[in-house]
Parts: structure tokens; sequence; C-alpha cells
């Protein structure tokens, strides 16, 4: 039994967890969407991957078109209130607006993003297009995050049928259990599940494919499968202590904040999380805002090094979480079965650790996010002939998603590693105008501004390689 | 320090701000605000036999998210008694002796002209001003833009004061004819002594997509109403200027129309203005603007190293012409500064679908220009054809950089040759037709 404790009363844990972008107010978005230039060729749709038009639905919003300032953006990207939310839009979309560099701010993409689409999520009301004819082809999603909902809400807008089976009580996957929760409520990733629901999709819960539903039969009914099962379980360390009943993993420890009321999340007085991904930053946050003392990030390499966003560690350290550098945890330490430290050694420039630098800080909770292993295992089980790629990544065209199994395609991290939810999205959509190809014959071409200078991607459209600023 | 006192048709004033007739100027309260904040002059609300005003009597044209770019009226001439605007000017010039109070008239007979005009002089009015400009209601009546737009009829109601006066007579016209040169020459005809221009412009500003009422409503209904505010300046300007340029007229101008700012003023002085007139910009931010407006065209006049107004008065006024007496041998193109250039590519766009396609995008390095501020590596950059270029300007008016895109001199060492010129030289067989635009 862990001694980990709730920390906040109720109204004081939602108040801690708010979120920190609050929406647009009518006038406030009017006047931002009236500052965007309207850029022709315009670098904000080249570095989205989804290739939402920006300038377009920002350019309706300042026209009062708020209803199709939302078709434009769901229309490219399905997601397009949650990427508004969770995309690091400062190095995509923010991060290559024109005015970036000038003496001004780019342009709040996102929250223009959000302020146009929150009112549809809200209403219900459907915007997007659904083809009225239909093939009668049939698609199973494996796994319910943002690459199978953007890939089942594509198929089903194009005419074909998709089921998606999630293992886990909600569909949604990161997005309703792994977000920080002040960036967002797992509600909106509900209320997005909701919307593509209604355009067609079927969810099936509670699903464990190869025990509750043989691959096998998936085959048989479906004429082809997606693949966006994520990834599997936080890596170990394999240090003595890893198995105390005060030690999480990350992945659990946020999921945990979105399944259950916030009043009952359990954490120590003084949690440290290992690692400094953006993972990291999220864990340590949310410790940190649901009441933890101290919440301090332990880090192998350098400040320089680390892996997260500037924008996201600029954040955690706004919160007064702590962090150290360069130093490897060696042991977690014991008290009667309950964590009671961590002994660290210190490390040089190549992370290793430094013989006799050895040194303990006291904590109640160790938080692990040091990433997250490949399901490799599970995907071999499936489909024993399924080619994986280095570290474990499925194999995938990079133009279809198809992988080295016909009619079996993948996207989402399960293919690029651990990406974005916009990547996801993405890689999803484009699995569904190759299998829309495979079904009809037809090539839908995504949504693209063309040029007529013959430029190819990523010229002219963001939708084959994003092209990604610097943070 | 530049002097910005004027003298407009005899009347001295301390600047040349003055505000136009309208709600700012209804009442002594009012004036006595203005005149503490810093204009120079009130042209009173027009004073005429009361009448009754609906409710509910502006509206306003909002453009891109800014406020009251244009604005429009229903309400008529002061709903306030004569005697009590009389004896109000009075209490005010008391008080204001250096400052400027214009009594705006609209009455109907020669004899209630006659008497209006008396009491204006005995309450110590500068001078008199014919509202012959309010497009809205008063016309129906046959007064305001009625009398406006009916030469003959201007120069009868001036003659008629002008055989009483004992102060200036300014005629202010409306902007709702075809040339307004006419009206002023009858004005001038019947003995004004100024002119004061624009009223205001009839306007339907919005439709209600709801209740399909245009703005102003009055209860579920509504009238074109006179337009105002920033949106009207290039109209007024160009009014103003063919009062000032016109010889038959060569009489002191106000000018009025969309004037915010002191540049606005300069602006409507160097066409002709002796004074200027304000009326919706107080009616948006209150009196207190008229301190930067003071400010901005005294900063300006020493800039220029003029010692007065009247120094800048008229300026640009022989830089107008005829369009056939321009030069057709003068060329300029445009010239984009890749130091500058964020490479939202609106110059392409513009130039592309608006206007005459002469502005490419090209591969940065084929050009050799670096990266720019904003643009990302690679991006394609706008480069203008020069062969090509016309010189119309779009590009430069549609690039958000200041001085990214400037508009060069071409030196094609041809001598200046005008239309009218050129029509003449192809007549004689001197001159060969210049080729068609392929």
């Amino acid at each position: 039994m862990s001694k980990l404790k709730p920390i906040l009363p109720k109204a004081k844990a939602r108040e801690a967890m708010e979120e920190i972008k609050p929406a647009f107010a009518s006038q406030e978005a009017v006047t931002e969407a009236n500052r965007c230039l309207y850029c022709y060729d315009a670098p904000c749709i080249m570095a989205c991957p989804t290739g939402i038009d920006i300038p377009g639905f920002i350019k309706k919003i300042a026209y009062d078109n708020v209803k199709g300032a939302a078709r434009t953006i769901l229309t490219a990207n399905i997601l397009g209130n949650s990427c508004a939310r969770v995309c690091p839009t400062k190095v995509l979309c923010e991060g290559a607006c024109v005015l970036e560099d000038r003496d001004h701010d780019p342009i709040d993409i996102g929250r223009l993003q959000r302020y146009a689409t929150d009112r549809v999520l809200e209403t219900g009301e459907q915007v997007v297009a659904v083809s009225p004819l239909k093939s009668g082809k049939k698609v199973a999603l494996i796994g319910g995050g943002p690459a199978s909902l953007g890939c089942a809400a594509e198929l089903v807008r194009l005419g074909h049928e998709a089921v998606v089976f999630e293992k886990k009580e909600h569909p949604g996957g990161l997005n309703t259990y792994g977000i920080a929760y002040y960036k967002m409520k797992p509600e909106i990733s509900l209320a997005e599940v909701e919307m593509i629901e209604k355009l067609g999709v079927e969810f099936r819960c509670g699903i464990e494919v190869g025990t509750d539903l043989a691959v096998d039969k998936i085959l048989q009914e479906f004429d082809a499968v997606f693949l966006g099962i994520g990834l599997g379980q936080g890596r170990r360390l394999a240090i003595p202590g890893e198995d105390l009943p005060e030690v999480a993993d990350a992945i659990d420890f946020i999921a945990e904040i979105h399944s259950q009321p916030l009043e009952t999340v359990k954490l120590g007085k003084n949690v440290v999380v290992l690692g400094c991904g953006n993972t990291a930053i999220d864990a340590v946050s949310q410790a940190k805002r649901l009441g933890a003392e101290s919440a301090t990030i332990l880090y192998r390499r350098s400040e320089e090094e680390m892996s997260a966003y500037g924008f996201e560690y600029a954040l955690a350290k706004s919160e007064r979480c702590e962090f150290m550098f360069q130093v490897a945890p060696v042991e977690i330490l014991e008290t009667n079965g309950h964590v009671s430290g961590i002994r660290l050694a210190k490390t040089d420039s190549n992370a290793q650790p430094i013989t006799g630098s050895e040194f303990t800080v006291n904590c109640d909770h160790v938080i692990k996010a040091l990433g997250q292993t490949k399901m490799e295992k599970t995907l071999l089980e499936w489909f024993p002939k399924l080619k994986l790629g280095a570290g474990g990544k499925i194999e995938v065209d990079p133009l279809t998603q198809e992988t080295s199994i016909p009619g079996v395609y993948a996207g989402g991290d399960a293919a690029n590693g651990g990406a974005e939810v916009v990547n996801a999205v993405a890689e999803g959509k484009r699995a569904a105008l190759h299998l829309h190809q495979t079904f009809t014959g037809e090539a839908v071409t995504p949504p693209a501004q063309t040029t007529r200078y013959g430029i190819e991607p990523p010229f002219g459209s963001g939708f084959y390689e994003p092209v990604r600023v610097s943070g | 320090m530049a002097d910005l006192s004027i003298n407009f048709a005899g009347v001295k004033s301390p600047n040349p701000f003055w505000i136009a007739s309208g709600p700012p100027g209804n009442s002594a309260y009012q004036c006595h605000r203005a005149f503490e904040a810093g204009w120079g002059g009130v042209v009173w609300k027009t004073i005429g036999e009361a009448i009754v005003n609906q409710s509910s009597r502006y509206s306003a044209l909002q453009l891109n998210g800014q406020r009251m770019v244009g604005f429009n009226n229903i309400e008529l001439i002061s709903d306030r008694a004569p005697e009590t605007n009389f004896k109000e000017i009075r209490e005010v010039k008391d008080r204001w002796p250096d400052r400027v109070i214009v009594a705006s008239l609209m009455v109907e007979t020669r004899e209630q002209w006659h008497e209006f005009i008396k009491r204006s002089e005995d309450a110590g009015a500068d001078a008199i001003e014919c509202n012959f400009g309010c497009p809205h209601g008063m016309c129906e009546r046959g007064m305001g833009s009625a009398v406006g737009q009916n030469p003959a009829v201007i120069e009868t109601i001036a003659g008629w004061c002008a055989e009483v006066a004992e102060i200036p007579v300014i005629i202010k016209l409306t902007p709702n004819i075809t040339d307004v040169a006419q009206p002023g020459r009858a004005a001038k005809a019947g003995g004004a002594d100024a002119i004061s221009l624009i009223n205001t412009i009839n306007s339907i500003t919005q439709v209600n997509l709801d209740t399909f009422c245009p703005e102003p409503s009055v209860g579920g209904q509504s009238s074109h109403g006179g337009y105002c505010g920033a949106a009207v300046k290039p109209i007024a300007l160009n009014m103003v200027e063919t009062i000032a340029n016109d010889p038959q007229i060569n009489l002191p101008v106000s000018g009025i129309g969309g004037i915010n700012t002191w540049r606005d003023a300069a602006e409507f002085i160097a066409l002709g203005s002796t004074s200027v007139q304000v009326c919706t910009a107080v009616m948006q931010k209150g009196f207190r603007i008229v301190a930067d407006m003071a400010e901005g065209l005294s900063d300006y006049l020493d800039s220029k190293g003029m010692q007065s107004v009247e120094e800048l008065r008229g300026r640009a006024l022989p830089n107008i012409l005829n369009w056939e007496n321009l030069n057709l041998n003068y060329a300029r193109i445009a010239q984009i500064d890749y130091d500058k250039c964020i490479g939202c590519n609106l110059c392409h766009i513009a130039c592309e679908d608006g206007a005459h396609q002469c502005i490419d995008l090209v591969d940065p390095a084929a050009l050799g220009v670096g990266e720019g501020p904003g643009r990302l590596p690679g991006k394609p950059v706008p480069k203008v054809r020069d062969e090509d270029c016309v010189g119309c300007n779009l590009c430069s008016l549609v690039c958000p950089v200041d001085h990214c895109i400037t508009m060069i001199d071409v030196e094609n060492g041809k001598e200046r040759l005008s239309w009218a010129e050129y029509q003449a030289g192809v007549e004689a067989g001197t001159m060969e037709p210049i080729p068609p635009h392929p």
C-alpha cells in the first residue's frame, strides 16, 4: 500500500489545474484575427502537418463567419480543437509566422483556432461534410488515439466504414489520458470523440485486441486495418527500489489525473521526476499544482540537452518546480518499505556517473518519465511478418502509411516513434486518403495551397513534410 | 514656434481648429469645455425654428475591428429654442472673447434670415454659416441640401444674407451634387464671404441582417443619413481642392470632413483651407484631441521652416492638374528591399491577380538574397520584372512593412510630354503614336 495521498481539497485542486491559456472573448478574437496579414503561400500552412488553411480561417473569424472558420479547420484536421490547445504552435505555425521575426508577436493562431472550434464542439453542430456515396468498405482501427481518430474521420467522410477498437474505457488515447490537465481537460477530447462518432465512426471500447478479439477475425471481417496503438509501458530504470509502491510511471500518473476527480489524486510531499522531456514537465508541473511541497526534475544531462521545449521548461520554472541537471539515479531509498529518498550520482558531460560523487535527496514520490517502450512484442504476435524499423517503430511508406503488409496501415507514435498529436492526425489522414484510392481508384488531393511555380512540397503544402522551425 | 493663428475672412482665431456644427457645439456648457481644451472656434449647432428629433440617431461603419471608421446620423438641427441658443452664444462669447463663435443658421424666408442674422450679431457671433448641406430631414422641408443642390437658390439666399450681415457670411456646401464648383460659384455670386465644406454625404451604413432594418433603427425603420468621419476625408479633400483651385471663386475656405489628426488638418490646409472643422472625431474621443492637433501642426510647421499656418495654406494646390497635363514620359518602378521583406508575398498575389502580372516568386538562392526577417529558409521571394512594371504602386500599397517596397524614378532621358502635347504632336505628324500595351 502506497503512502501517497490526496493533498488539495476539491475547489483548490480545480483552481490549481485551471487551463493556463484561456479562451478568447469574441472582440479579442476579431482584433487578433485582423492582425493577420493573410499572406499568400502562407508559411504557417506549410508548417502545419495537417495543412490547415490558417490565413483562410483567420479571415473568416475577422469577417464574422466563425462557423466557416471551424469548417475550414475541422475539414483539414478533425482534432483541430485539441490541437489548438496542445500543439507546440511556437515551433509550428506560429514559429513560421512572418510577423515572428519582426517587432511583432506572431498571430496567436492556436487560440484563434480554439475560438473557432469551441462553439462547434459545444453545440455539437456538424460542420464537416460527409460523402453521401458509400463504398461498403470497412476499416478496423486498432487503438483509439489521435492517429486512428484522424484516419477514421477521414474514412467516413470519404464514404467508408470505420470501426475503432479501444482497450480503455474511453477513446482518445493520450488526448483523453495523457495531456497536462491545465492544457486540456479530458472532456474536450471526449467531445471531439463524440463529434467523430456523429460523423459515423463506430467505437468499440473496452476491447483488448488479441485477447477479446482475435486479429484473424478482424482481418476476415474488415477490408483493411490501421494500427494506431501508440507506445507501450514506460522504460524501466533497473536500479534498486524501483518497485516500491511510491514509484510510478509519468504516463500512469497523468492518466490517473484524467480518470478520477482531481481531489482524489494521490501524491507525495516531495516529488522527484526522472527525465526531462515534455512528459516529465507535464508530470512535475501537475504534481506541483496538485499540492506537492516540492517537485523536482532530475536529469542526467545538461540544461541545454533537455528534449523539452523551451516554453515548457519556462512554464515549469514559473510554477516553482525545481531542476537538477547532470545527476543520475543510483538507488531509490526505502524506510519500512516506502520511498524515503533517492541516491544520485553526479554525471560527466557524457551523462556517465562520476565515481565518488554520490549524494542523497529526500523524497517520498518518484515519477519516471524516461520515455516509453515500443509495442514490438504485441505487434509481432498479431502480425508475425510485420516489418519493424529502428527502435521498434512500425515501418511505413511515408507517402501512404502502409506497412510491409498490404492492407495494414499504421500511424501515430507506433509508427513515428513519438511525435505531436497533429502529426498523428496527419498520418491517419494520409492513410485514409490512400485507402480511399485503393478502394475506389480515385485519388484525393490533400488540402494544399497550390503554387503555380512548380515548387514541390514542402513549399506549397505542409501536408507531406511540415517545415519545422527552431524553437 | 510657428504661429498657429489665422485670419478667416477678417475673423481672427488663435488656431485653425474649429468645432464643426453638430452635437459637440449644441450648448454653452460644451463650448466652454471645447475652449478650455484649446479649440480656436466653435460653429454652433445649426439654429432655426426648434425641431423635434427621432430617437436613435447615429450609426457607424466598423472596418476590420476598428470602430467608427465612418459615421452617420439622422439628427436634425438644434432642438433647442433660438432664444436659448442666442443667449448661450452671448454667455460663451463674453467669457471667451479671443475665440471664434460662428452661428450656423437654417431658416426659410428672407425675413427669417434677416432676423436670425441680426440676432446672431446681437449675441456676439463672429460670423454666420448658412447650412445648405444637411442631407436628411430638413431637405424634405426645402432646406439644407435642398438649397445646396440648387445654385440659383444658393445665390438668392446668400444674397439675402449678404444684404444685411455686418459679420462674414460663410456658405456651407453639400457634397451631394455632381460638381461642387457650381454651388461654390453661386455662393460667390450671391455675395458670400467664405465657403465651408463638406457637409455630410447621403448614406446607409449597414443593414441589420436579422431585422432587415438599416441602422440607425427608429422602431424597426430607418432613413438615409449623413455620412462623415475618417472614411469621407478623400471626398472632402477633393471638394475642398476644387473650390480652392477655382479662379472664379477665390474665397476663404473652411475645410471639413474626416479630420482626426494634425496630419489630416495639415492636408486640408495644404489644399487651401484657412480653418478646419472637426465634429465626428470629437464625438468619438472628446474635445481633448485638439491638444495633439495643435502640437502636431506646430511641430510640422517648424520642421518645414514655416512661420505660420498661412505659409502652408494652398501649398499643394499647384500640384493638382488635369490628367491631360501630367507627364506621360515619367516612369517609376517598384523596388523590393530583401533585408526588410518578410515573405508574405502579398505583393505577388496583388500584382498577379489585381494588376499587371510583373512580380514573380523566385528561388531566393537564384536571386542571391539570404534569409530575411521572418522568411523561412528557401521560401520563394517576390521579384519585380522591371521591364514589365508599370509603376502602378499597388504592391507598395499592400506591402505590410514600412519602406520595404519603394517606388523609384526611372531615368529614361525622355522630355516632359503631356497628353495634350502628345495628341497635338500626333495630329501634326511630328510624333509617332505610342503602341498599345501588349
